[in-house]
Order: structure tokens, then sequence, then C-alpha cells
């Protein structure tokens, strides 16, 4: 039982940082961003290839790296090329499948045999016994959500929450609007890119299908992170992404151990609870209509 | 201060669309001059303004703002000397950033040394503070709220302070008290008028009230079907009353309308 906590507690927190760059283009920017999937395989192919060539750590700053220049091409695509942002990333993610086969040497997937991964040299130190992987990953995820918090409240940072609010103010105020697009979404990409390094390195492996409806499972963490800690400040919102991940993958753990729902059958449980999600404020404004008109029919 | 030359712009050229909003147009502003702007619906007041503000680039024509020939200048570089206000509070404010973050924005128009890694400063607040105050709307204690929940008159209020909180060159006003109540029209106008003096800023401004058209600023323009029609200033516009504005205005209308007619027989 404490066996499966702990895996639960460190897979939520390893795939925090996808909600948490969703939360930046999705909810800040106001984009969906369909790169999460590639940027994430990226992420993971880059982490376990150079890990396997002995710089473990240098391959999460690698892996960041190659996930922002991610973010950039379909920034790119969509602020100079009038590409619809939605095709943008579509564009970008059926482009990156190649580029990741080719990170991992032209193969499916890449694995790391007996080199060491910042986990193995984080253990090595002895700090945290058999909790180490999880206190590893907690400390930079709690880096990144610092410096996330910090950046969205500087100059740069209103810019791009302004971006997402009222683009023709961004303008108004000397701000190109497709900077702080492209900033934005590199950001979100490279932290995309970040999760899938540590998810690599953590399970010694990548597999170029690693990626795939990750971004529907970002999200479905987002919207439960928000539903729990509910929406305001940028603050909390970062919170919700990191408090949303772990409770997806507690009901994944629970579905999974009671078979409530056949584990097949999980992917298309996540689609329609963040359609639904998403599609609430209109149902419930339609729900009221209705019940306003079948009222005003009765009264005559 | 503002020069135009002859500038034009047909929108959806070569289509059935095809509009030509201005035609030709050329205009000097002095510094200093506060210039009201009248015409009748699609006259192309706002284009004219849009043309300034660099929303789209004018396909003949020349623009210089102060000096600087501004013609292929995308508009948020233009925007660091150019303030504008809509019809519409909503367009100039992010509904859900609070009024500091607001003014925070509108401020970084100044910060051109600022590192963009920085983060609002003591003296920018004490400003904003200060700035607010003299609104006299008692937004001053209401800072941390987001601006979503301020009511129309506050929000172009607001706007108002964050196109002029630094001083631009060049205001342009469409319609800017439009969607407000009387009360609060004259409240905007008031606080406009006030700002505008103080730090002699040059402005442009739009609007459908005959008498405000004369009795705000130095000079009156009409415009009718992307041209100005009317220019005047000094002694011949004391002496024209708002009857004989209207009437003017009425018989420009009236043109346009024979016009079309010979067009379209
Ligand atoms: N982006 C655009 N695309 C196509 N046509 C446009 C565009 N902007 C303006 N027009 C056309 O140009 C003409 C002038 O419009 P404009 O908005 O400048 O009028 P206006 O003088 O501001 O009128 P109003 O008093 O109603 O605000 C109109 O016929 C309008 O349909
Ligand atoms: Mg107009």
């Amino acid at each position: 039982m404490l066996y499966i906590l702990q895996t639960t507690f460190e897979l939520g927190v390893q795939y925090a940082l996808i909600p948490l760059a969703l939360f930046l283009s999705f909810r800040v920017l106001d984009i969906a961003d369909l790169t999460t999937d590639g940027s994430f395989v990226l992420g993971m192919a880059v982490s376990v290839t150079l890990a396997a060539a002995g710089h473990p750590i240098a391959a999460l700053f690698a892996a960041m790296l190659c996930g922002a220049l991610a973010g950039f091409v379909t920034a790119l695509l969509q602020t100079r090329f009038g590409v619809p942002s939605i095709l943008a990333g579509i564009v970008t993610n059926t482009g990156l499948y190649t580029v990741n086969l080719m990170a991992m040497g032209w193969s499916s997937n890449a694995t790391i045999l007996r080199q060491a991964t910042i986990y193995t040299m984080f253990r090595s130190l002895g700090i945290g016994g058999r909790w180490s992987n999880l206190l590893l990953t907690a400390v930079i995820v709690a880096l990144v959500a610092a410096a996330i918090i910090w950046f969205l409240g500087t100059r740069l940072g209103l810019s791009l929450r302004a971006t997402g609010d009222n683009r023709d103010m961004v303008s108004a105020s000397s701000i190109n609007p497709a900077y702080t697009v492209t900033v934005g979404l590199c950001i979100a990409n490279a932290l995309t890119a970040l999760s899938g390094a540590l998810v690599g390195q953590s399970q010694r492996s990548a597999d170029i299908n690693a990626g795939t409806g990750i971004v529907v499972i970002g999200l479905a963490c987002l919207i439960i992170g928000e539903t729990l800690c509910r929406r305001g400040s940028m603050a909390r919102g970062v919170l919700s992404a990191i408090v949303g991940s772990i409770a997806y993958r507690f009901i994944y753990a629970v579905v999974l151990k009671t078979r409530i729902v056949p584990i097949e059958c999980l992917k298309l449980v996540t689609a329609i609870i963040v359609a639904l999600a998403i599609a609430m404020p209109t149902i419930r404004e339609k729900l009221a209509f209705n019940r306003r008109v079948r009222k005003a029919g009765k009264e005559g | 201060m503002l020069t135009i030359q002859n500038i034009s712009k047909t929108f959806n050229p070569g289509t059935v669309n095809e509009k030509c909003a201005l035609r030709g147009l050329s205009l000097h502003l002095d510094r200093g001059d506060f210039v009201t702007v009248v015409g009748s619906n699609g006259a192309g007041k706002s284009t004219l303004f849009n043309a300034i503000a660099g929303n789209f680039f004018v396909d003949e024509g020349r623009i210089r703002l102060d000096g600087q020939d501004v013609t292929f200048l995308p508009d948020h570089k233009r925007s660091r000397s150019i303030g504008r206000l809509f019809q519409d509070p909503l367009r100039g404010t992010a509904p859900h950033m609070s009024i500091e973050e607001n003014l925070s924005l509108a401020y970084l128009r100044s910060s051109s040394g600022k590192s963009p890694f920085s983060h609002i400063s003591k003296e920018d607040k004490a400003l904003f503070r200060e700035r607010l105050e003299l609104l006299g709307l008692g937004l001053e204690n209401r800072m941390q709220q987001p601006v979503g929940l301020l009511s129309g008159g506050q929000r172009q209020a607001l706007t108002l302070l964050m196109a002029t909180i630094v001083t631009p060159k060049l205001l342009l006003l469409d319609e800017h008290t439009a969607a407000l109540d009387p009360a609060t029209a004259e409240m905007i106008l008031r606080l406009t008028t006030q700002i505008v003096a103080e730090h002699t800023i040059t402005c442009l401004m739009i609007t459908h009230n005959m008498s405000q058209a004369l009795s705000l600023g130095n000079r009156t323009l009409m415009m009718a079907d992307g041209h100005i029609v009317l220019d005047i200033a000094g002694e011949e516009r004391r002496k024209l009353s708002v009857e004989n504005l209207a009437e003017r205005f009425k018989l420009q209308a009236k043109e346009l309308l024979d016009n079309d007619r010979i067009l379209l027989s």
C-alpha cells in the first residue's frame, strides 16, 4: 500500500510540470498548445540519450532547451506566418515525431543501461532513503514552480498575462504580442520537456509513443487541481497544476487497484472528463436558459 | 506635431467588399492642438485613427509624428507616443488583472531602460496611487481588485489614466464617452480636458455631439467619405453656431447621397 502511495506521488510530481505548462499556455496565454505531446517525448528522448552517454544533469538542461525550441517553432508559425494556433501546434507535433526518432538514434525507444541518472546520483548522497526519488523530483518541481510564480510578477510576466486577457492592450503598452506569445510557448514547452526528461530518467527508458494524449491528461490534471484549489491568483494556479497532477495519479491508482473502470478505458474516461469540465460553463448556461423558457411557457 | 500627407486605404481590394475608407487625406496638427472630429457613420473617422495608430499600414501617403516618419512603424512601437481610448470601455483594460497590474502594463511604455524581469517598484505603486487619487473615484483604495469588477465609467476613467500615465505625444479619443450615462460622460470629459491641458497633449477627439465639437478644443474637422470636408479654427469657428454646423453636416450627407444616386443611375 505504501509502495503504491509512493509511486503515485512520484508520478504525480514528475508529470506535474505538464499541467503547469498548460496553465501557462491554456490559461495565461489562452492558447491551446498541441505541441505538448511531442515536446514531452522530445524531452524524454534527449534526456535518456544524453544520460546514456553519461551526462544526466546536462541532459535536463538540454531537454528544456529542445522543448523551448519546439515551442519557438509553434510560436513562429502562428505569430509570423499566420498559421492558426491549434494547427501550428499539430504541425510542429507531427514534425517532432521524426525529430524524436532521430534523438533516439533512429529507434522507437532508448534505454539507460548501467549509466548514472540524476536519481541514482542523488540516492548515492544518502539523503531521503527510500523517498529520495520523490524528494529530488519534488525539489526540482518546487524550484520551477517558484520561478514561474516569480516570473509572472515581472514586467514581462505581466505582459504575458495581458496577452491572454486583452491582446490589444499589449500592443497599446508598446509590447509586441508576437513576442509575448513566443516567450510563453517557449517556457511552456521547456517545462513539458523537463517533465519528459524526469520521467525518462526515472524509468530509464524513452518511447516514441510515451506522449500520446498527454495534453488531454495534462488538462484533466489542471482542471482537477482548479476544482480542488479554486481559481484565483497566479500562485494558486501554479499550485493547482501540481495538486491536480498528484490527484490525477491518485485516481489512476485507485482505478488500477479496484478496476471500477477497465484500465483500457482510462483514456476515454479522461477525455470525457476534460470535455465535460471545459463544456461545463456553457452547459450550465443552456440549462438555466431552458429552465427560464419552460417557466415562462407555464406562466403563459 | 502630426503631419499626414495624402494617405489612402482600401479594404478588401479587388473583391465585392472593396471599400475605399480613406481617399488621399492630408492633415497637419500643431503641438498642443485639441481637434474635434465629426462626420456621419462610416465617414472614415475611426479608420483615420487606426491609420495613425498603426493598426494597418496605409496604401499610400506618409505619416510623420513629431518629426519621425512612422508610416511603416508597427502599432506597438507607435504606442510609445500615442495614447488611445475607444467607445467601448472594455477595450482598453485587461479584466482579470488588478488595477495596479493594468497601470503597470501601461507604464511599461516609459520603462525602456528597465529590465523586463524587474517587478513593480514601490515608487511605481506610489505614483499609481497618486494618479488614481486625482480621478476622485476612490480607485486608489481598490488597487488589488480585478478591473473586471469596475463599472464602465470607472473603467473608462482608468483607461484614460493608463493612456496618459506616460504623457503621449498624441492622444486619440474615439467617441470615448458615447457608451456612458450623461453624468459619467461629463465626468470623463472633464478629466480628459483637465489631463490634456495639464500636460499640453496634442489631441484628436471624435464625437457625434455637435455642441461638444465646437465648445471643446481649438479646431474642428468634418469628415465624409474618407475626406476632410471642413476644417475650421479661430474666428471662423467661434462664429459658427451649433445649428450651422449641424446644417453643414446634413448638407454633406445629402451631397453624398446625391453622388451615390448619380453613380447608380
Ligand atoms: N477592417 C475593415 N475592413 C473592411 N472595411 C472596413 C474596416 N474598417 C472600416 N471599414 C469600412 O470603412 C468605412 C469607414 O469606417 P469607420 O469605422 O472609419 O467609420 P467611422 O467614421 O468611424 O463611423 P462611426 O461614426 O460609425 O464610428 C466603413 O464603410 C467601414 O465599413
Ligand atoms: Mg468609428
